[in-house]
C-alpha cells in the first residue's frame, strides 16, 4: 500500500505542492493525472526518495520513506520500479548490459542463469535481437520498452509509470497497457502518470487530478468526470478525443 | 545584492565540496566496491592522459634549459642549469603542469559526462535502483586520479629532465654525463617527495569539483557546458593557489626533518 500525506514541496519560492494526500490499495492502479508541470513526477520522484518533501508523509509497504538516507532507502527502492519519463538508460551500456544491471547489483546470480533471464525478459518485451546495441542506437519507442523492461527484472512489488506510452504507437501503447494489466493481475500496485487518458481509462482503478497544487478530484473515472470543474471535463474530453 | 550572492554562492560550492568529500571517503570504506570501475576510470585517466602530460614534461624541460642558459651564460652561471632546472622541475613545474594538463583533459571530461547523466536521469536511474552514484560513478573517479597523477607526474620528472639534459647537451654545449651528474648529485628524495605529496591534493582538486559541478546540474545541456568549464577553471585555480601554500607547508617541513 501506497500512502502520501500532505505533501508539499516548493523549489526556490515556487510552491508546487501545497498538500496532497492520497493511497493507494495493494493491487489497485491509481492514474495521475493533470497539466503539464503541475507536479506529478515530483510525486513520483518523492515516493522511491529522489526528491525529499518539504512537510508531509510517505509510507510505502509499512514503511515511512520520508526522512531516511540514502543506503535506508535501498530496500524500498528494490521493491518499486520506477519508469522514467525518458527512459534513462545507461548510455555507456549495451542493452544487455542494462538489463543486467539491478540483477547484478543486488543478487548472486550466476553469468548463464542470469543471460538467460535478460534474453527472456527481451522476448517478452519485441526485443530480442537488441541485445548488444546500444541504448542510443535504438528508437524512441523502443528504448522505452527496454526502460520498462529494466525496471521490471526484479520482480517488482511496486510500479511507477511516469508517462509510459508517451511517443509511442499505438501498437506499442496498446502493449504497454497490457502489461500493466497484466502486473496488477498478478498483484502489482501501481501509480500512473499520464496525459494519455484512453490508456488511464484502461488500466486505472482510480484517478487523482491534481491542480495548482492540490488535488481538485479524485475517484472513479465516472466521480472524476462528474466533478462540476469544467477544466476537469476539458482535461478529460479534450485528451480522450 | 551582488556582493552577498557572491560569497553565498562560495559558501554553498565549499560546502557542498566537503560534503561530496566526507561521502567519498566514508562510502569508500562500506559497502560494495566497484575494482572494474576504478580500473576503467585509471585507464582514462593515468593510460590515456600519458602521451599529453609526456608531451608537456618535455617540452617545458627543454625550454627551461635554454632560458636559464642563456641567461646565465651572461654570468658565467651556465653550470647551474642542471640543479636549477632539475629543482623548479621536481618540486613545482611536474607536478604543477602535469596536474593543470590533467585537469584540463579529465576534469572537463568528468563534469561533462556525469552532468549529461543527470540531465538524461541516469544518474536518478542509479540511485532508483538502489544503487549509488557516490559508489558508482564519483568513487572510481576520485580514486584513479589519486593513483593516476602521482604516476603521471613521476613520469613527467623524467622526461622533463630528459629535455633539459638534451637541451643542455646539444643547445648549450655542456657535456651530457656532467649534466646528469649534476642532477643526480643535487636532488634529494625531499625535493622528489615535496612535488609528490602535493599531486595527492591536486588529484582532489582535479576530480572533487569536476564531480561536484557535474553532479550539481539540474536541468538541460546548457548548464553541462557551463559545468564543464567551470570544473576546468575552479580546478585549475585551486591547483595553482593550492601550490602556493602546499609549497610553503613542504617547505617548513623540510626544514624540520
Ligand atoms: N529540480 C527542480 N528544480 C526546480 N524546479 C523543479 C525541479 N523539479 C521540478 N520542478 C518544477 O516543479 C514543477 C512540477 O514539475 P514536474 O516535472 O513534476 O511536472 P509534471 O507534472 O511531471 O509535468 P509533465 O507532465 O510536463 O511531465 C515544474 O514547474 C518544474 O519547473
Ligand atoms: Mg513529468
Amino acid at each position: 500500500m501506497i500512502k502520501v500525506h500532505d505533501f508539499h514541496k516548493s523549489f526556490g519560492d515556487k510552491l508546487v505542492h501545497k498538500g496532497v494526500s492520497f493511497e493507494v490499495q495493494k493491487g489497485e492502479c491509481l492514474g495521475l493525472i493533470g497539466g503539464s508541470g503541475v507536479g506529478k513526477s515530483v510525486i513520483l520522484r518523492s515516493l522511491i526518495g529522489l526528491e525529499k518533501p518539504d512537510r508531509g508523509l510517505i509510507e510505502i509497504d509499512g514503511v515511512i520513506i520520508t526522512g531516511l538516507n540514502e543506503r535506508e532507502l535501498v530496500d524500498i527502492r528494490k521493491k518499486v520500479a520506477y519508469i522514467f519519463q525518458g527512459g534513462a538508460l545507461f548510455d555507456s551500456m549495451t542493452v544487455f548490459e542494462n538489463l543486467a544491471y539491478p540483477i547484478r547489483e543486488h543478487s548472486k546470480t550466476n553469468e548463464a542463469a542470469l543471460t538467460e533471464k535478460v534474453l527472456s525478459q527481451l522476448q517478452q518485451f519485441g526485443l530480442q535481437g537488441s541485445e548488444y546495441v546500444y541504448p542510443a542506437q535504438l528508437s524512441g519507442g523502443m528504448q522505452k520498452r527496454v526502460g520498462i523492461a529494466r525496471a521490471m527484472m526484479m520482480n517488482p512489488e511496486f510500479v511507477l509509470y511516469d508517462e509510459p506510452t508517451a511517443g509511442l504507437d499505438p501498437f506499442n501503447t496498446k502493449k504497454i497497457q497490457e502489461l500493466i494489466l497484466h502486473l496488477k493481475s498478478t498483484g502489482v500496485t501501481s501509480i500512473l502518470v499520464t496525459h494519455d487518458m484512453p490508456t488511464a481509462m484502461a488500466v486505472c482503478d482510480r484517478l487523482v487530478f491534481l491542480l495548482n497544487g492540490r488535488i481538485e478530484a479524485q475517484g472513479t473515472l465516472a466521480e472524476v468526470k462528474s466533478e462540476s470543474n469544467p477544466l476537469i471535463k476539458k482535461f478529460i474530453d479534450g485528451e480522450a478525443s | 545584492m551582488p556582493f552577498v550572492k557572491f560569497w553565498n554562492d562560495q559558501l554553498e560550492f565549499y560546502g557542498g565540496l566537503t560534503l561530496l568529500f566526507k561521502q567519498v571517503i566514508h562510502d569508500t570504506f562500506s559497502g560494495k566496491f566497484y575494482w572494474r570501475l576504478l580500473f576503467d576510470q585509471i585507464l582514462q585517466v593515468g593510460v590515456k592522459s600519458l602521451p599529453l602530460v609526456l608531451i608537456t614534461a618535455a617540452s617545458t624541460g627543454m625550454v627551461m634549459a635554454l632560458q636559464f642558459g642563456v641567461g646565465l651564460e651572461k654570468f658565467g652561471g651556465k653550470l647551474y642549469v642542471p640543479k636549477l632546472v632539475a629543482l623548479i622541475i621536481l618540486r613545482e613545474m611536474g607536478p604543477v603542469f602535469t596536474s593543470l594538463m590533467v585537469a584540463a583533459r579529465i576534469g572537463a571530461g568528468f563534469a561533462s559526462e556525469i552532468g549529461s547523466m543527470v540531465v538524461t536521469q541516469q544518474i536518478d536511474a542509479i540511485r532508483a535502483m538502489g544503487t549509488s552514484p557516490i559508489k558508482r560513478i564519483v568513487i572510481p573517479r576520485v580514486l584513479a586520479c589519486l593513483i593516476a597523477l602521482p604516476i603521471l607526474t613521476a613520469s613527467a620528472n623524467i622526461v622533463g629532465n630528459l629535455g633539459s639534459l638534451w637541451v643542455g647537451a646539444y643547445e648549450l654545449d655542456l657535456d651530457g654525463n656532467f649534466y646528469l651528474l649534476k642532477i643526480l648529485s643535487t636532488v634529494t628524495l625531499k625535493d622528489y617527495f615535496s612535488g609528490f605529496f602535493k599531486t595527492f591534493f591536486f588529484a582532489l582538486f582535479i576530480a572533487l569539483p569536476a564531480c561536484y559541478f557535474g553532479l550539481t546540474v539540474t536541468k538541460g545541456t546548457k548548464e553541462v557546458g557551463i559545468a564543464t568549464t567551470k570544473a576546468v577553471v575552479v580546478g585549475s585555480i585551486m591547483i595553482l593557489v593550492g601550490n602556493y601554500f602546499l609549497s610553503k607547508l613542504f617547505w617548513i617541513i623540510g626544514t624540520v626533518l
